[in-house]
């Protein structure tokens, strides 16, 4: 019975399945994906910039001679509030230091914070809308109103006030790291940040829990945690990208603002560009480079994220990709 | 058409175009051609449709996925999006569709040309009552009639439409009417102006097949009473065998046979038509294995050189792979086919 | 009850009593959909069953209610001897090895995400068949009539017709005794859908399986069909051979419903009386009393309303439930079966 039933080729097409329509390589939804964004032509130059701006943090001793903390001195002086000139491209603030080692000494700070503050609160974020999208019901409610608490308490009275238990409560300090660390930071701002992911996914989750594959995995015998994420997660990642991407920028940016109110990374020896920002400000009249030095980074680096995101959201178009 | 009711008249009046006379063409649509832009490429929806129909006829327009039969009657009216490239020639009554203004078109849309669709829920809109749409219908394109009037008018639609207590309908939301009442409030708005064709797109496709039987007895009597030209599309050729007088069968953005609803279902002289045909359940036997056609609706991103039916075609051979089959007639009788071999499909004979 | 050859054996299928009221949100749980409102049939091993319908007859809601897809609200459905409402859910799942599911939309019943060899070896994976899974699937696609070479491949570079055959094949990997079948042919195209209809009754002979045919296209199920039950707003009104109901059919429901259907054949089309029936369909949520049929029934007298009509033989020689069960008013002009 098994006679083939696909169409016969018309004579002389190489037995191929381009023949069927279909291209020399399967058409994962990356390659798909990859093809549309690669048309965003503002999204791939920001992708350029962005890695260059990256590699340089990463790689920042091979873009400048100076530590970021080392004060300049010429002759035994210090070296302060130098204009941007050959040698100190950012000039030196009012420590001495080099603004453009700073810059990108900082960055890696501030990128580091970006990146896993998103990735953190994408996860925690999807769980949430996950398992709240699939089982409905009390739980649902349950996940939904802590979330709704959530986005209710004020984010910087929030933060501020979160920031200040590793000062006085041992076992925030255990969780949290020292106050006004790296680590302290990264966790003040992704406590505040997970809610809008939770949101959409479980938004996403809702619509695609009613269509027949997850009633056919449903009809296989799939357990519960197979169908959340073997079959649903993957269906929302084109979502789940976007919103990593952008909370990248977020992160930055509230990373600053925090800094620059004085409750970010402590500045006396680890520079981010919110702390830059924030020293910088009393000097703003006589040397303003001090201060558009690091806010050009942040600038540049969140327009890159954003310009990155519309290009995902396009090229993720999920009419395309999924169901 | 209204005064057969009796009661208010008021498309008749300052009426300055004629109606067509029995016979006359209504819609003459030469050589279109429709091309869709997408990231993937060129999609070549309609590769070169010509299409007649005249006053009192019912034209069925038969084909399956990617035939290109709806599309051909969206870019007749100038609905298709700008990613669509339209060329050719459509002329309602002599006048020239494609490429006109969309002003233009909107008082040729609803008003001489009117198009039901497939889905009421969506082609209705929800949040305004049905009769709101109606005298919307109605005053778009009729300025001299004022709101009351054509809140009568709308009432005397609906019952024309078989509407129960059309006085109270009038004034409900889409959602609170059957798929087959919203169809029927469809039709009532595609009258209300007295068109001269009626396009009607799967108009029963998504119906019950109870409610579809009343929804086709309502057209056709409809077209009795008025003699308005139809453009029925449909791929379900029971519903073709029932209301079409002539029939055009599409197959990949082209023509393959043209005839009487007659020729076409007993005399076929194309094997598309006739695979069609053969596959369908109804006339088999049971136990019995059915006959497909070999193949799926080719992609029309990449549509087949020459003949687009010959890779599922028993009857092909070198030339339908390279040569486009012209559409060429086979007898004094009007009728039309587009292959090369029309002669040896003697009727009756199975290939 | 059902006419059936070997009357020895237990049927695959017993159902008896099934009912399924689905609650409506904000009616504080008063207001129910009667989906289904006490359906009963057996269906033996390797016959087929054809489910007919139109919109909320509630037949999908039974095809689902048989897998536990959908919890019932009351009754039994007994597979090979076993109440599966009553099993636990860790023993319901070895059932799920035994009774698989076709969806209707070929477009939405494969993971968009994952390669259809994924697809199709999903089932196995989630019941640890041992053996070579990349082998099964390659022969599993062959006997469905696709390329085995195209496992690698994404469900949105096939077209309807094999996608609906990648969801056979997958609906066949664990070797399951019975399939239901929920509307599989009816999204596709018409010349394709007798593809799908002659793999399906391959399969059937080859594999030994039984069918639940669910669908609405009278003309498809005729021929795939041994039984035939009608329903209507959740009741079953007529269920016979399916010669028999097609050829005689007793309730004035199915006789108004094979006349609706269009015949492709002009002449005939044109000339055959037919039974219009008038109104809608009644909601679900507020059915009828006595017999559901009766507000748009041409016979309907008070008894009608008063008593519900039993699914029984009234002289026919297969169930009705009908008072006035008869022959049909009109000739149908069905297309008799060319012999």
């Amino acid at each position: 019975m098994t006679e083939i039933l696909y169409p016969p080729l018309p004579a002389g097409t190489a037995v191929s399945s381009a023949a069927l329509g279909m291209g020399e390589k399967p058409l994962t939804p990356a390659r798909l994906a990859w093809r549309r964004y690669r048309r965003h032509k503002v999204a791939m130059l920001s992708t350029v910039v962005l890695l260059f701006i990256a590699f340089m943090c990463v790689f920042a001793p091979l873009f400048t001679k100076y530590d970021p903390n080392t004060q300049i001195r010429a002759n035994g002086v210090l070296q302060a509030f130098l204009h941007p000139q050959h040698g100190h491209w950012f000039g030196t603030n009012d420590k001495a230091r080099d603004m453009w080692a700073n810059v990108l000494y900082g960055g890696r700070i501030s990128l580091e914070v970006g990146f896993v503050v998103a990735m953190v609160t994408t996860i925690v974020g999807t769980i949430v809308g996950v398992v709240a999208g699939y089982y409905g019901g009390w739980l649902d409610n349950l996940l939904m109103r802590v979330t709704d608490l959530f986005i209710a308490i004020p984010f910087l009275v929030g933060t501020i006030l979160l920031s200040r238990l590793p000062g006085t409560q041992a076992w925030a300090r255990t969780i949290m790291g020292p106050p006004q660390s790296v680590r302290a930071v990264i966790f003040v701002i992704a406590v505040f940040f997970w809610m809008p992911v939770a949101r959409i996914i479980r938004g996403i989750v809702l619509s695609l829990k009613e269509k027949e594959f997850v009633e056919a995995a449903r009809a296989a015998g799939a357990s519960n945690f197979r169908i959340m994420f073997r079959h649903l997660v993957p269906n929302c990642t084109g979502q789940i990208i976007i919103n990593t991407t952008l909370a990248v920028a977020a992160a930055i940016l509230t990373e600053s603002a925090l800094s620059f109110l004085g409750f970010g990374v402590d500045a006396i020896f680890t520079p981010t560009w919110g702390n830059l920002l924030s020293n910088s400000q009393d000097f703003l009249d006589g040397y303003p480079y001090l201060v558009w030095a690091p806010g050009l980074a942040i600038v540049l680096t969140v327009l890159c994220v954003n310009f990155i995101g519309d290009g995902l959201r396009d090229a993720l178009d999920p009419k395309q990709l999924s169901v | 058409m209204a005064k057969s009711t009796g009661v208010h008249v008021i498309s008749d009046d300052l009426d300055e175009d004629r109606r067509p006379v029995a016979g006359e063409p209504v819609l003459e649509i030469r050589d279109l051609h429709v091309t869709f832009r997408t990231e993937d490429g060129p999609v070549y929806a309609v590769r070169g449709i010509d299409l007649d129909v005249a006053a009192g006829e019912v034209l069925g327009v038969v084909g399956e996925s990617g035939s290109g039969k709806s599309v051909t009657m969206l870019a007749t009216l100038g609905l298709l999006p700008r990613t669509a490239q339209v060329t050719g020639s459509a002329k309602f009554r002599g006048e020239e569709l494609i490429g006109r203004k969309p002003r233009e078109l909107q008082r040729i849309r609803g008003a001489k040309i009117a198009m039901i669709f497939q889905d009421p829920l969506t082609a209705l809109n929800p949040v305004l009552r049905v009769g709101k749409q109606i005298t919307e219908a109605i005053r778009a394109h009729r300025s001299d009639v004022n709101e009351s009037e054509a809140w009568k008018r709308a009432i005397e639609l609906l019952d024309m439409v078989g509407i129960p207590r059309p006085e109270v309908r009038v004034r409900e939301y889409p959602h609170e009417f059957s798929g087959g009442m919203r169809q029927r409030a469809m039709i009532a708005m595609m009258i209300a102006n007295d068109p001269d064709v009626i396009i009607a797109d799967e108009p029963t496709t998504a119906l019950d097949v109870t409610i579809q039987a009343q929804i086709l007895e309502l057209l056709k009597s409809i077209q009795e009473r008025t003699r308005t030209a139809v453009v029925f599309i449909t791929h379900d050729l029971g519903v073709i065998a029932r209301v079409a007088d002539r029939v055009q069968v599409l197959y990949a953005g082209r023509t393959t046979e043209i005839g009487s609803v007659d020729d076409v279902f007993h005399r076929s002289r194309h094997p598309y038509t006739r695979g069609l045909l053969a596959s369908l359940p109804g006339l088999a036997a049971p136990g019995r294995r059915l006959n497909p056609i070999v193949g799926s609706p080719p992609s029309m991103l990449f549509p087949p050189g020459g003949c687009a039916f010959h890779p599922r075609c028993p009857l092909a051979e070198e030339i339908c792979s390279t040569e486009q089959p012209p559409l060429r007639a086979i007898d004094e009788l009007h009728r039309r086919t587009a292959c090369y071999f029309a002669e040896k499909l003697v009727p009756g004979v199975e290939t | 009850m059902s006419t059936s050859e070997d009357g020895a054996t237990t049927p695959t299928l017993e159902v008896r009593d099934l009912v399924k009221n689905f609650p409506v949100r904000g009616g504080g749980g008063r207001i129910v959909v009667h989906a289904v409102s006490g359906v009963s049939f057996d269906l033996r091993r390797g016959k087929t069953l054809g489910l007919v319908g139109e919109s909320g007859s509630g037949k999908s809601t039974v095809g689902r209610c048989v897998l536990r897809l959908v919890e019932p609200t009351s009754g039994t459905v007994r597979f090979e001897g076993v109440d599966l409402l009553r099993l636990p859910n860790r023993e319901l799942r070895r059932y799920r090895k035994r009774i698989q599911i076709v969806f209707q939309d070929p477009y939405a019943s494969l993971d968009p995400r994952m390669t259809v060899a994924t697809i199709i070896a999903e089932p196995l994976k989630i019941h640890r068949v041992a053996g070579d899974r990349a082998a099964k699937v390659r022969e599993l696609l062959a006997l469905v009539g696709l390329n085995p070479e195209h496992g690698n491949r994404y469900p949105h570079e096939f077209s309807g017709g094999q996608r609906q055959r990648i969801g056979i094949a997958r609906a066949i990997a664990l070797e399951p005794t019975m399939l239901v079948l929920d509307e599989p042919v009816s999204a596709l195209d018409v010349s394709i859908q007798a593809g799908i209809v002659n793999l399906l009754e391959d399969l059937q002979d080859r594999l030994a399986l039984t069918y639940l045919f669910i669908a609405h296209d009278l003309s498809v199920v005729r021929h795939i069909s041994d039984e035939i039950a009608v329903m209507y707003l959740g009741k079953i009104m007529e269920h016979g051979p399916a010669e028999m109901v097609y050829e005689h059919p007793q309730h004035p429901y199915t006789q108004a419903l094979l006349s609706a259907v269009p015949i492709p054949e002009p002449t005939l089309e044109r000339t055959r009386s037919r039974i219009m029936l008038q109104g809608d369909v009644p909601s679900p949520v507020a059915p009828p009393s006595g017999c559901r049929f009766r507000t748009r029934c041409w016979k309907a007298q008070d008894i009608c309303a008063e008593e519900e009509p039993a699914l029984v033989d009234r002289g026919a020689g297969h169930p009705v439930a009908c008072h006035f069960a008869a022959e049909s008013p009109v000739a149908l002009g069905t297309v008799p079966a060319a012999r």
